[in-house]
């Protein structure tokens, strides 16, 4: 049998983790980016990575308890027993990293230093500045091009992936190869691959402007999804609080910010056009602080995001009476700020224009995540409680260790996999781990590991001797899966030389119109009749993007071609995110339904499965029960003081906050 | 506009533009513009209208949905390279009025703050174009190879936590690598030179950037494992001692990346290390 080779497609945090894990058992990677890997979307995560460490645990915090936090976080809609694995490889992740040469900052006698961060009353943030996910990428960056100088990484960068290519139908049906393009000579092709692995993260895109780097389309993942492979939960979008509202994109403000001190407020006067500076502490409405005593400002993303959406849209106290609220971190030393922060400090000084150490930042909330992503599966590990648990309390003891295997069996061939043989999806493209919503710095965490654990497993699939070789499958089903991709590009290119002027054919306005209308529909407080609506906006453009015409006719390096190529795509996804949206009649998360105001789990503690059509050419939603709790569903109100319903965490654990 | 003059149009210039910047203005995009390899140049303009905030990546997403020049022609929509449009990932560096930048963080205001103003764009000088703005900066990642820019770790199954560090030690570290592979560095270094071709790379003046990543790994306790390898490579061809100490380098580094100090301190380094070897004997 000729040499089995693993492709994986994205060199963003998970990919790379995936690729030197692969590489690192002897198998040989492909490595597919449409930019070089150093360069991905990762890049721009700022905050850290958490996980349980010994000065947390000394104050009653464990992985457990991480495991516990990311569930209730995530309102109860993430599959469970990967969550736990995950929460308890975390400190080893760290550590890893550590060896790796990533600059974690440091305490006064060179320990690892942590910080606060949204969701967690203990810190268990490691962080390096406030580029943490930089400085991450660029180790496993690092390690990726030690394996490439081995010969044991081959990379294709400026590569984008077009299609996967699979055989056979229903269960059986199995990747075997993915169709690529130069991005510059546009040669399109296939590539045989034993397993591959999608590790091409978010699709902020779709929303129009939103945190995500230029690349986070979806394309990928949408061809996967019109290939057959499934999307769990696409109605679950992350709106992060606060963002710097920009031309071009929207800008994050780390949530280090707030884990760093950082104090959102108004001022309590409507209008009120005093300088920041001159207002007193009696006249500002500290509002998350006074809403969450036991969190404050560090309430998770979906709750701030819709505490700051309704000071500014309902209560009309947003500053200057425009939609924006200030993140103030003017009352911390300034030489503090530049040493924890310093990264996002310099970004709002260059774009803003203004020193956010001396006078507190604007921010609005911002399409930032998606919980969301292509189906996946696992096979659970061995702890198997008698009946699902309560909350688990600070400081109690921990129902099970913190050993590998609990949670997912390490190595089981289908971890991770989707419900295509071969076809897995690690990182932000799957939709495991976070449920309704994710709680910040845990998506790092939920990448690499990804990486590290999963990866394990396709080496493991493609050494299994009942998984045939690829070698053998027949030169034939690549050959048309090329053609069909050379055929769409020739139909695309062609399409240039319409030149009919008509701008509803424009692949740039059909995207933006995509964007405003999905922003406006579907991301902070959505209503079924709104969501019909953007179901209806969208079907007219997908019916206007059968027209769409290109720019430009050009063989080499067509940008505009593959943009509009992704249109296509990102135009499927929206109406899957809006069906399910649509369909899930209550609120959970980042998931908020101003006509179905509450949680209902009578009807919902359920994943919204998507699966397309080809026939009707869309989106079908199906509700799947979440897999195996291993904690009850309790309600999720984060100790709101005018809340009625109990919340099973303790109201405050000040101690381990300080 | 000359590397001095450019270099004068300081943050106070800036700031004093964005303060009288004409709100609903226009302005003209002068654009260095070539169709691929072993194509001829030639210039385009553009007329963009302009919003508050708008920076040089929002006008270039302005002008591929309107490709029409201040002619009247219809043309290509412009190529260039871009990704996180908040200056981390490096990818969309090019020479904005004379000066090489990112151009996510180059805000129109502080440019061009009258009505038909002119912001020029041009590709990055000493790297290949593949087609408009966009370059080909492999030679960058090939010279990260070339000094074996990593830690030699014993794989990645847990093994316990890497050494311990002081914070000083730390923000040495961390400033140096904040390293994006932008290339600014290069595009304004007098020595180093546009390579078409991949072979002459290893031979080729390294430049700034990865002259202080050697310095980075060898600051790491494993990193230093590699320390005389690294410094073999800044003792051959396109070494150390092919800087001119022109300093371009440290000017034009959008994260302040301490390079001269990197120089200097690989410099004394592989010094250093040649005369060890010497008197060794091997």
């Amino acid at each position: 049998m000729a040499e089995q080779r693993v492709i994986v497609v994205g060199g963003g945090l998970a990919g790379l983790a995936a690729s030197v894990r692969i590489a690192e058992s002897g198998v040989p990677v492909d490595l597919f980016s449409m930019v070089p890997v150093k360069r991905s979307h990762s890049v721009c995560a700022q905050g850290g990575i958490n996980a349980c460490n010994e000065v947390a645990r000394q104050q009653g915090y464990s992985e457990y308890e991480h495991f516990d936090e990311t569930v209730y976080g995530g309102d109860f809609l993430a599959d469970q027993h990967p969550v736990l694995e995950m929460a308890n490889w975390a400190p080893k992740i760290i550590d890893l990293l550590d060896r790796m040469g990533v600059p974690f900052n440091r305490t006064a006698e060179g320990f690892r230093d942590l910080r606060l961060f949204g969701g967690s009353l203990f810190k268990r943030t490691h962080f390096s500045g406030a580029t943490t996910g930089q400085q991450l990428l660029y180790a496993l960056d690092e390690q990726t091009r030690r394996y490439e100088s081995e010969g044991k990484v081959r990379k294709y960068e400026f590569w984008e992936f077009l299609w996967p290519v699979t055989e056979g139908e229903g269960d059986e049906k199995r990747c075997v190869g993915i169709v690529a393009q130069d991005m510059r000579t546009m040669q399109i092709r296939a590539f045989r691959g034993a397993a591959v692995v999608m590790a091409t993260g978010g699709n902020g895109l779709i929303f129009g402007k939103s945190t995500n780097s230029v690349i986070c389309t979806g394309g990928a993942a949408a061809r996967c999804y019109q290939e057959g492979a499934w999307y769990g939960n696409p109605e679950m979008i992350q709106v992060h609080p606060t963002a710097i509202p920009g031309a071009d994109k929207l800008r994050l403000m780390s949530e280090s910010a707030r884990g760093e001190g950082g104090r959102v407020w108004v001022p309590r006067k409507k209008g009120d056009t005093r300088r920041p500076a001159d207002i007193p502490e009696s006249e500002r409405y500290y509002f998350l602080e006074e809403r969450y005593p036991a969190y404050g400002n560090i309430v998770p993303r979906d709750i701030a995001t819709r505490e700051i959406f309704d000071i500014c849209v309902n209560e009309g106290m947003g500053v200057d009476g425009q939609n924006q609220v200030y993140l103030d971190l003017t009352h911390r030393d300034p030489d503090y700020l530049t040493r924890k922060l310093g990264g996002i400090m310099e970004i709002y000084e260059k774009f803003v224009g203004e020193d956010p150490r001396f006078t507190p930042m604007k921010i609005f909330p911002a399409v930032h995540y998606s919980m969301g992503g292509l189906w996946t599966t696992y096979t659970a590990g061995d702890y198997e409680p008698s009946e699902p648990r309560p909350g688990h309390k600070s400081g109690s003891s921990v129902p099970v260790d913190a050993q590998p295997g609990h949670g997912m069996t390490i190595g089981a061939p289908n971890n991770m996999m989707s419900n295509i043989k071969g076809l897995y999806a690690f990182g932000e493209v799957n939709f495991a781990y976070h449920g309704a919503n994710r709680l910040g710095a845990n998506a790092l965490l939920s990448c690499i590991f990804d990486g590290l654990c999963n990866g394990v497993s396709v080496v493991n699939y493609i050494r299994d001797a009942d998984t045939p070789g690829v070698d053998a499958v027949d030169q034939g089903v690549y050959d048309r899966f090329v053609k069909r991709e050379q055929d769409k590009h020739d139909r695309l290119v062609a399409s240039a030389s319409n030149d009919s002027g008509d701008e509803s054919r424009n692949p740039y306005l059909i995207a933006k119109e995509l964007g405003d209308e999905m922003t406006a529909a579907s991301t902070v407080v959505k209503t079924g009749a709104r969501l019909e609506q953007a179901l209806r906006k969208v079907a007219e453009l997908r019916e206007r993007y059968q027209k769409v015409e290109l720019g430009d006719n050009a063989g080499w390096t067509n940008q505009s071609l593959s943009f509009a190529r992704a249109t296509g795509d990102m135009l499927i996804l929206a109406e899957a995110m809006l069906k399910a949206g649509l369909l899930r009649e209550e609120s959970r998360g980042a998931h908020y339904r101003k006509d179905f105001p509450e949680r209902n789990d009578e009807r919902f503690y359920k994943t919204s499965i998507a699966r397309y059509n080809p026939d009707t050419r869309s989106s079908e939603i199906e509700f799947a029960p979440v897999r195996g709790p291993l904690v009850k569903p309790r309600a999720r109100t984060y100790g709101k003081t005018d809340s009625k319903k109990t919340d099973a965490k303790p109201a405050a654990q000040t101690a381990a906050a300080s | 506009m000359s590397v001095a003059q450019a270099h004068a149009f300081d943050a106070e210039t800036r700031l004093a533009n964005r303060k009288r910047a004409k709100a609903g203005r226009t302005v003209i995009f002068k654009i260095k513009r070539c169709d691929g390899p072993g194509k001829p140049d030639r210039w385009e303009s553009f007329k963009v209208p302009t919003e508050p905030g708008s920076n040089v990546i929002s006008c270039l997403k302005w002008i591929a949905a309107h490709p029409v020049t201040t002619d009247g022609q219809r043309t290509s929509p412009v190529v260039w390279d871009s990704g996180c449009l908040e200056e981390v990932c490096g990818a969309c560096t090019m020479v904005i009025n004379g000066r090489v930048r990112q151009s996510c963080s180059c805000l129109i205001d502080e440019y061009a703050p009258e009505e038909g103003d002119t912001l020029t764009l041009e590709p990055m000088s000493k790297f290949p174009v593949i087609r408009d703005l966009w370059v080909d900066r492999e030679r960058m990642f090939q010279a990260l190879r070339r000094v074996k820019a990593w830690v030699p770790i014993d794989g990645t199954y847990n093994l316990g936590p890497g050494p311990k560090e002081s914070p000083e030690q730390q923000q040495t570290r961390y400033a140096l690598s904040e390293c994006m592979s932008c290339g600014c560095c290069l595009d304004a270094c007098p020595q180093y030179l546009k390579e078409e071709d991949p072979k002459d790379w290893d031979t080729a003046f390294i430049g700034a950037a990865a002259i202080s990543q050697v310095r980075l790994f060898n600051e790491h306790e494993t990193g230093k494992r590699l320390k005389a390898d690294r410094l073999e490579a800044m003792m051959g061809p396109g070494g150390v001692s092919d800087c001119g100490n022109a300093q371009n380098c440290v000017k034009v580094c959008p994260k302040g990346i301490p390079l001269t100090e990197s120089i200097a301190a690989v410099g004394r380094s592989t010094t250093i290390h040649a005369f060890t070897r010497f008197f060794r004997g091997k």
